[in-house]
């Protein structure tokens, strides 16, 4: 990366810092929202993914990462996926659904 | 024998050894939580009634601690981009700084385990402490890793940069990676335990 670049990153690390602690402060807020369990979780993990996903493309520079990177996370996230709907499946043939 | 692709970047993969490791190792970690992950949602989906994290822990304490990672994200990113800028002053000061966020962390977790044990809360009182206490101890355990990595290379490592600047500014590039992930689990960590 040039120097250049390497500048112009500088400013993109500083706004999404900011909308990190923004993010947080949303997320502390929804807390105290009574919207129930259901949709309060959703809206809590929404705002994690956003907060995640921000750190992981332009902290972690995903954006412009290799393909090689890039296809070996698509096969982690899809681990992981499974991993999360073992339980949910689970839960969801207790319930008679 | 110098190891080979440590720096350069392999013709085949296209990147150097360094970042393709920490990059299958960070998706082993991934595995490692996920696993846990899927642990809380069966014990919270199999009861009724999941106590509200708030009932049991300190959300203000957490908050500060979100804070504190959150802006050790990024003043170990900007470490990094001081070395690339050739700023070895400014990288000290980042990367020092890095440090003393991570140590605060340390320093408020270990104030709020130990407002649970002097409440008679342990692992084993229930199954809300039982999965709080092992997801955010394997948690404590990687950030003191993490530590332990950057206070090296901010003291005895950073004598590398004399001789091999372009190394060592790998090596901080790949342990901010590790850094931003310990970051990344704290934003999923923080809501599902403390808030949810």
């Amino acid at each position: 990366m040039k120097p250049e670049e390497v500048k112009h990153h500088v400013k993109i690390y500083l706004n999404v810092f900011v909308a990190l602690l923004f993010l947080t402060v949303v997320t502390v807020g929804i807390s105290y929202i009574d919207i129930g369990v259901g949709p309060g979780i959703a809206l809590g993990l929404l705002v994690a993914s956003v907060k995640g996903s921000l750190v992981a493309c332009y902290f972690m520079h995903l954006l412009d990462e290799k393909k090689t990177i890039l296809w070996t996370l698509f096969a982690t996230v899809i681990s992981f996926m499974i991993l999360i709907f073992v339980p949910l499946s689970s839960m969801i043939s207790n319930a008679g659904y | 024998m110098e190891i080979p692709y440590g720096v350069k970047e392999r013709p085949d993969t296209g990147l150097n050894n360094a970042k393709l490791g920490i990059w299958l190792f960070l998706a082993s970690e991934v595995m490692l939580f996920g696993g846990l992950f899927s642990a809380y949602i069966f014990l919270r989906t199999g009861v009724d009634d999941w106590p509200m994290g708030s009932k049991y822990l300190d959300v203000k304490m957490a908050t500060l601690n979100t804070l504190f990672l959150i802006t050790s994200s990024v003043t170990m990113v900007m470490s990094w981009a001081s070395l690339k800028l050739n700023d070895f002053k400014k990288f000290k000061l980042y990367a020092g700084s890095t440090l003393l966020l991570a140590c605060g962390f340390l320093v408020i977790k270990y104030f709020e385990y130990s407002s649970k044990f002097s409440h008679s809360y342990y692992p084993s009182t229930d199954n809300f402490l039982g999965i709080y206490f092992t997801m955010t101890g394997l948690h404590v355990i990687h950030v003191i890793g993490g530590i332990a990595v950057i206070a090296f290379l901010l003291f005895p490592g950073a004598k590398m940069w004399e001789t091999d600047p372009e190394r060592f500014t790998s090596r901080i590039e790949v342990t901010g990676l590790y850094w931003h992930f310990v970051d990344l689990v704290w934003i999923f960590l923080f809501p599902v335990l403390y808030l949810l």
